[in-house]
């Protein structure tokens, strides 16, 4: 997201981590999640499932923000995310 | 009016007042229902009656809307009831299909009146009956039960709404008009002398519980929403889990389970009222109103030396063939009259077979028959 | 916002089996049966949201459904549910939340089966201000049965009973329930899931007669058949031609072919319910 200037509370807040599931198999490939996820956070996987849809898939890891919208706009129930503490890239740091 | 559902005691009342008066003292305490000649005054009775018992009368938009009305109070754990004649009757069919197949317990009252179409709004007929077995889409058994007087209005509902919580379907009190409007006295027995079959719920819990699966009895038991069953019942063919199966193997079984829930049970439902059947030479098959023409009849007959018997219908529907049968191979021949064009008479054609003489006495509906009708019949029969 | 291709393995998608909202749903008939980008699912997605989101407790809640796709909304929903006959699903409701006041009888159903066939029974349920919620999911069109015209259908659609064009206007429904005296009217589109999620929470939480239009894409059929793409295009054009206009008056949000579609909260009233005047007349004495 582009902002003019910086939040002034942005020590304070913390952006939410989410990470993206799909059920493949549920997946008929309508692309609203890809559409309208406000982080362009998924692209249509190249992959398909049993039924030949291409499913979403994250384009990156680290973006999701968990916001649900995915989660709630998908009319097959078929994608969710989940909330995590810290992204993937931040938690593979810190065990390293 | 009084805040007693059961009116105990003697009472000079119609045939409509007290089948309504029957489904109070039976425990309905829904009524949707819509205004038709001659059964307004069944509709009338509840909305005058059920404020005070704590039940919810409604005037629904048509006939439709009462019918899927009384449906839904039903799942709503509701005994319910509404009541038409013949155009009505034949707006209710598609969904009396709906609680055929979802096995709804409720009650349906036809005052029959002179037919096809608008017809004769006023005066009487019997010209449902075959509606009553076969009116609506698909394969399916009902049980009908005819009263031939006020008295029997009343109790006759009361039985109607106990086949509909043993059996778990709508069930037909086809009336006709005479009846439906004929003042006659009604003793109201006190309350705790009137048979409730209570409603069949179940003992098990969700999870274990499958809405359409029945016991020995291929009745399944019902249960009370809101108790987390998250039960679905579909009128689309299903499975016992009640969810839509949409092929043949799941249509035969529940089909046939309909259908056999009342074939095989017939002989707990059967009733009819004999009377000389033991000698008798003729038998007259009648039911509702033209019973009592009929009874004059054989009355008479006796009193003439004709061996004449009768046979009165009070389930029209199962249709006791096996009775009929049993008859056949013993008497001359069988006279049925009916105030139609010949309904009835064509189960007795079916179950009596070719060796027996099978006279029907039609009445094209408007009026009663006269005697004479009927004691040419018998003369036909004899000869 | 740069996007990195995707060579690393730990990005891969996460796979599940199990979604959050199957819980409310019948996980055992999924995947359901509405086509590739129709907006039914999205709707039902929304009202499970809303259910949680509500005062009222899932088992409470009773869904009634009509025929049609959005009929089919009633065997996918996990709470006692009934899926009844064309048009009449509405009755059942009513005689059904009469028997049991204490339950939240809400009737999910199509455009064709609540408007057309059902219309008679919409007008005097809104008439009695009856205590039921109405989603009425507005597709444009008869989808299960083929594409037929249904009494929402704009002018100049094709359909396959009105293969030159549809020269009937169509009915303007919140203005058609807000005239017969619904006390809640709104209409959102699937695109907006949070402000139908909040309605239908709204719709949840009150009495009365309320109902919420639907409007949803139908690719197969609509899309299809009027050349617009498919339910993904048809998202889009929401996207790009939806106003929110709180407070409308209903007689201005008629919607026209691929036009503006005003959405919103029209109605929000509080009036005695059907069973509030029935009760309050006391015990009738018949004299």
């Amino acid at each position: 997201m582009k902002l003019w200037r910086k939040p002034l509370d942005a020590d304070k807040v913390k952006v939410p981590h989410g990470v993206v599931n799909v059920i493949i198999e549920r997946c008929k490939g309508c692309s609203f999640c890809v559409e309208y996820c406000p982080r362009d956070v998924l692209r249509i996987s190249e992959k398909f499932n049993k039924k030949g849809y291409h499913y979403p898939e994250a384009v990156a890891e680290g973006l999701c923000v968990d916001c649900n919208l995915c989660e709630d706009i998908c009319p097959e129930f078929a994608i969710f995310s989940d909330a995590v503490e810290e992204t993937p890239a931040a938690a593979r740091k810190e065990s390293a | 009016m009084s805040d007693q559902a059961v009116l105990t005691g003697e009472h000079f009342m119609t045939g409509d007042e007290a089948a309504a008066e029957g489904g109070l003292a039976a425990g309905c305490r829904f009524f949707g229902g819509y205004p038709i000649t001659p059964a307004t005054e069944v509709t009338e009775c509840m909305a005058r009656r059920l404020p005070g018992l704590g039940g919810i009368f409604i005037q629904m938009e048509d006939e439709m809307a009462s019918m899927n009305a009384i449906l839904g109070a039903a799942w709503g754990g509701a005994k319910s009831m509404t009541s038409t004649s013949g155009p009505g009757f034949s707006l209710m069919m598609e969904n009396l299909g709906l609680g055929i197949m979802t096995e709804t317990p409720c009650v349906l009252v036809n005052v029959q009146r002179g037919g096809p179409s608008t017809g004769l709004p006023t005066l009487v007929g019997q010209q449902d009956m075959m509606q009553a077995r076969w009116g609506s889409h698909g394969d399916y058994e009902i049980i009908a039960l005819s009263p031939a007087s006020p008295q029997e209005a009343f109790d006759l509902t009361i039985q109607a709404f106990n086949f509909s919580e043993q059996y778990r379907l709508p069930v037909l009190l086809m009336m006709d008009e005479s009846v439906g409007h004929m003042f006659e006295k009604v003793i109201i027995p006190p309350a705790d002398e009137i048979k409730l079959t209570p409603r069949r719920y179940t003992k098990k819990k969700p999870g274990e519980y499958l809405p359409f699966q029945a016991g020995e009895d291929l009745v399944p038991e019902l249960i009370e929403l809101g108790k987390g069953y998250n039960i679905h019942v579909t009128g689309l063919t299903h499975d016992e889990k009640g969810y839509p199966g949409m092929n043949p193997e799941t249509q035969a079984p529940l089909v046939r389970r309909l259908v056999d829930k009342i074939r095989l049970n017939a002989d707990n439902i059967y009733m009819y009222d004999e009377r000389n059947l033991d000698d008798a030479e003729v038998v007259m098959v009648s039911y509702g109103i033209t019973s009592r023409i009929a009874q004059l009849v054989v009355d008479e007959c006796r009193a003439k030396g004709q061996k004449v018997g009768h046979l009165r219908l009070i389930t029209c529907w199962p249709f006791p063939e096996k009775k009929v049968r049993e008859l056949a191979d013993r008497i001359k021949g069988f006279v049925v009259p009916e105030i139609n064009l010949g309904q009835m008479v064509r189960e007795v054609q079916r179950a009596a077979g070719r060796n027996v003489k099978i006279i029907p006495v039609s009445h094209a509906g408007g009026g009663v028959h006269a005697p004479e009708m009927i004691h040419e019949a018998v003369e036909e029969v004899i000869k | 916002m740069t996007t990195t291709p995707v060579t690393d393995p730990t990005v891969a998608p996460c796979t599940a089996l199990h979604h959050p909202k199957d819980p409310m749903l019948r996980e055992d008939r999924l995947p359901h049966i509405w086509c590739p980008t129709c907006g039914i699912g999205t709707a039902v997605s929304c009202f499970v949201e809303a259910i949680k989101e509500s005062n009222v407790s899932e088992k409470q809640i009773v869904v009634v459904s009509g025929i049609g796709c959005t009929g089919r909304v009633a065997g996918y929903v996990q709470t006692d549910s009934f899926h009844t006959t064309h048009g009449r699903a509405i009755p059942f409701a009513v005689g059904l939340s009469l028997a049991r006041p204490d339950l939240k009888v809400v009737v999910f159903s199509g455009d064709g089966d609540l408007v057309a066939i059902g219309g008679n029974h919409l007008i005097h349920t809104a008439r009695r201000n009856q205590n039921l919620m109405v989603v009425c999911v507005n597709n444009f069109i008869y989808g299960m049965t083929g594409g037929q015209l249904a009494p929402t259908t704009p002018v100049t659609a094709r359909t396959s009973t009105t293969p030159y064009g549809n020269t009937e206007p169509p009915f303007n429904v919140p203005h058609l329930v807000a005239s017969c005296g619904a006390t809640y009217v709104a209409r959102w589109t699937v695109l907006h899931i949070r402000r139908l999620k909040k309605a239908m929470t709204e719709a949840l939480n009150r009495s009365g007669f309320s109902f919420i239009e639907v409007i949803a894409p139908c690719s197969t059929l609509y899309a299809r058949r009027n050349r617009l793409g498919t339910g993904y295009d048809l998202m889009k054009f929401y996207h790009d031609n939806s106003e929110i206009r709180h407070g409308a008056d209903t007689r201005d949000v008629a919607m026209g072919f691929q036009d503006k579609i005003i959405v919103g909260k029209f109605v929000d009233e509080d009036r005695p319910t059907f069973l509030d005047l029935y009760r309050s007349k006391g015990k009738g004495d018949g004299k």
